[in-house]
């Protein structure tokens, strides 16, 4: 197989996270399960980024960079969204999105 | 090593696989700590992955991180959900045909991309040691990228701790924070 079906194929993998994550991100009502959603999401993302660097630019380390700034937001991401989940609940006893809708137009 | 053999392209493709099965498990299972280890499977699926891509040292970074963030998110679960066990199968989601919609559209329209696009030819070789190679541009050509992840990590610190903190001094000492004396559920000091 010529390396760039493999990284097609690698990259339509990716896509495939991608899809499952926003699908989950959209539906779920629990803001944890949310967060796991968004967390797939970026899972694909190292993926693609680990595969564009062996596939296309090992000489560069742009794409690895691209994995080190994922990772950074995954972390970012979960710290936030904990601290968020706890601040709702402890002001208005929210754990679900639908129950927080002061901001709806 | 120049290119992939076809017992790692093999090994690619199926870790990549397993990572979306398990992804896909996560909005399926009804327990949440199932919920939870599905979606560390599927992370460990990529760090395998990204060893498969000679890339040790963010394959290791990987691993570790998401299997001590999905303890952590274990036990967030574990506190918010209504059903941790899964003893009662209910349907937590909303929106589920168009959540549905918008998850494959977004997947149809990147694998046409993916499939459409000439992508270009392998420049280079893999480098003896790809951690060294990023240590390097941490440290050298991409220090701007490293210094904005680390201010935007501070910036997290701070933004947490200030959600974390249940009563600021503006609860204690008023809007302008002219207050005399701090009004606090309990008096300090001594000979409260």
């Amino acid at each position: 197989m010529t390396g760039e079906v493999v990284l097609q194929i690698v990259l339509t993998v990716a896509a495939g996270l991608v899809g499952v994550g926003l699908y989950g991100a959209l539906s779920q009502q629990s803001i944890v399960m949310i967060m796991m959603g968004l967390e797939l999401v970026l899972n694909g993302v190292l993926l693609a980024g680990g595969a564009a660097w062996f596939l296309i630019t090992p000489e560069l380390p742009d794409a690895q960079m691209l994995v080190v700034v994922t990772l950074v937001v995954m972390a970012v991401e979960m710290a936030m969204g904990f601290a968020v989940t706890i601040a709702i609940y402890r002001s208005r006893q929210v754990d679900m999105v639908d129950m927080a809708t002061e901001l709806k137009g | 090593m120049t290119e992939l053999s076809s017992i790692e392209v093999t090994a690619l493709i199926a870790l990549g696989a397993l990572a979306v099965v398990f992804g896909a498990a996560v909005f399926i299972v009804d327990s949440m700590a199932r919920a939870t280890f599905a979606l560390l499977a599927s992370f460990l699926a990529i760090a395998g992955a990204l060893l498969v891509l000679d890339l040790v040292y963010l394959a290791v970074v990987t691993a570790l991180m998401m299997t001590i963030e999905m303890a952590v998110m274990a036990v967030f679960m574990i506190m918010f959900m209504m059903n941790p066990a899964g003893l009662m199968p209910m349907s937590m989601v909303h929106n589920k045909r168009g959540s549905v919609l918008a998850g494959a559209t977004v997947f149809a329209v990147l694998v046409t991309g993916i499939w459409m696009v000439d992508w270009p030819t392998r420049r280079g070789l893999v480098p003896e040691d790809p951690t060294r190679q990023l240590g390097e541009a941490i440290m050298g050509s991409h220090m701007l990228v490293m210094l904005v992840i680390g201010i935007a990590l501070f910036g997290t610190i701070l933004a947490g701790t200030v959600l974390a903190t249940s009563r600021g001094r503006y609860d204690r000492f008023g809007p302008d924070l002219k207050a005399p004396r701090p009004d606090d559920p309990v008096r300090g000091g001594v000979g409260r």
